[in-house]
């Protein structure tokens, strides 16, 4: 068959494309800093030496990395209407959902991060008189932050990539925007490869500037 | 609200109940991701070989083939071979879904794969490969009889979480109709409105293929282990 691209003009793009771009985008920054703060959070926990906080972290953590994403996706949706009593719309759910699931991958990040801190700076800093959330937010977790960011970055290129997931429960996301387009067009096979150009680029210049940014903090180092 | 296990044993309206129903998507899920990781695994190892020889354009491919199926959402990759190659090449329509399934997500997973090849043999001492070359090995030799048995024995634990990354990956085969497990708990969630038990018990066999795969590797890690290295027993 043949491809035409020649329906795709700056109307489709503004009409369609924009849409979905914005929200994918909302959702990666609302799961990125949502998650890295409950994952931070959840890593202190894990490492602390109080058994009754330990043990709802490591089970948070272990629970949610064995279940597939679009199992927790629709879980939220199923559930969320359940405890609240009426319907959040797929968009607010999505952006609670990935929250709550990336902050498990974020938390084993940040729990390398922190252990990789050593044991000594902790101990200087209880003995200049620092108490425990004075050292983290003083000591550790700069540090922590700074020697993990690489790794942080490209689970959030990750999780931009996982967002066209919230396909199952119906959200307008970039590759909805795209899929849209193609069914008013009749034209699905070319926006489908578009969509997939468009992924590709923004993956792979945000992968190759993580890459610049690893070379330069391990220089520094 | 109330639970009503009952629901497993309805009929669907095609002559099986929901139990059934899901025990064949079961058999789907874990068929998917069995193909897909003979896929991946011959794939990923190939281009993360390729990918350390000294040959510059085999270094470009493995690199270009790992970016380009990294890069691409997993989903966007199915609806690719999905619906785009067979329009693209017209005798390719014949190909069951299945299979287009099981190329997209080990195409997919090939690309990390090949990582931790790549990583692996990257790994050890730069003098094997010499030592292999010395005594007279060609480069494939080198490969088949030095690096790649120590390298493969390495990555194992890195493989292990790859495989059981494949079941979960396999959920997105829902988008394409597969009756996998994924698919099963929209529809039967769709069909009995009992969600929350057709989601706990899909759930649950999820964990326990996860489970399994994990114990599994672990025989498998202990038995190659390499003595000598941290972790590698006496």
């Amino acid at each position: 068959m043949n491809l035409t691209f020649a329906f795709f003009d700056w109307g489709v793009v503004s009409g369609f494309i924009l849409k979905g771009l914005v929200f994918s985008v909302q959702l990666t920054l609302v799961a990125m800093v949502g998650g890295i703060a409950l994952g931070t959070l959840i890593a202190l926990m894990r490492l602390s030496s109080k058994r009754w906080l330990v043990l709802p972290a490591a089970a948070y953590v272990n629970t949610l990395r064995s279940i597939p994403l679009v199992m927790v996706i629709l879980w939220f949706f199923l559930l969320i209407p359940l405890l609240i009593g009426r319907p959040l719309g797929a968009e607010i759910s999505a952006m609670i959902t990935f929250t709550v699931f990336e902050a498990a991958y974020y938390s084993e990040i940040m729990r390398a991060g922190i252990q990789s801190v050593p044991k000594g700076q902790v101990s200087a800093g209880y003995a200049v008189g620092m108490n425990y959330a004075q050292c983290m937010r003083f000591i550790v977790l700069p540090q922590a932050f700074r020697n993990m960011l690489p790794v942080l970055l490209t689970q959030t290129i990750i999780l931009f990539q996982d967002t066209s997931l919230v396909y199952a429960v119906g959200a307008y996301d970039l590759l909805k925007g795209f899929e849209v387009a193609g069914k008013n067009f009749n034209r699905p096979v070319e926006t489908y490869l578009l969509a997939a150009l468009v992924y590709f680029v923004i993956c792979f210049s945000l992968s190759m500037l993580v890459r610049q940014l690893q070379r330069r903090i391990a220089i520094i180092r | 609200m109330s639970w009503d296990w009952q629901v497993f044993f309805q009929d669907t309206g095609s002559g099986q109940t929901y139990f059934n129903w899901m025990m064949s998507a079961w058999g789907w899920t874990l068929l998917v991701s069995a193909c897909a990781l003979v896929v991946a695994l011959a794939f990923g190892s190939l281009m993360g070989i390729l990918r350390t020889t000294p040959v510059r354009a085999f270094v470009w491919i493995g690199n270009a083939w790992t970016e380009l199926f990294r890069n691409i959402p997993l989903l966007v990759q199915i609806f690719l071979w999905y619906h785009v190659i067979p329009s693209l090449f017209r005798p390719l329509q014949a190909v069951p879904d299945f299979i287009a399934v099981v190329i997209a997500l080990g195409f997919f997973t090939s690309a990390r794969i090949s990582e931790q090849v790549k990583a692996g043999i990257q790994a050890l001492p730069r003098g094997q490969r010499y030592a292999g070359l010395a005594v007279g090995l060609t480069l494939p030799q080198t490969y088949r009889y030095v690096l790649l048995p120590m390298a493969f024995r390495i990555i194992v634990p890195p493989l292990t979480s790859e495989s059981m990354n494949i079941v979960k990956n396999s959920s997105v085969a829902f988008a394409v109709s597969i009756t996998e497990l994924t698919f099963f708990a929209m529809q039967a969630q769709e069909e009995t409105a009992r969600g929350v038990e057709i989601y706990l018990a899909v759930t649950f066999l999820y964990f326990i293929s996860a489970f399994a795969i994990n114990r599994v590797a672990a025989v498998v890690e202990k038995r190659v282990r390499v003595p000598g290295m941290i972790g590698g027993g006496k």
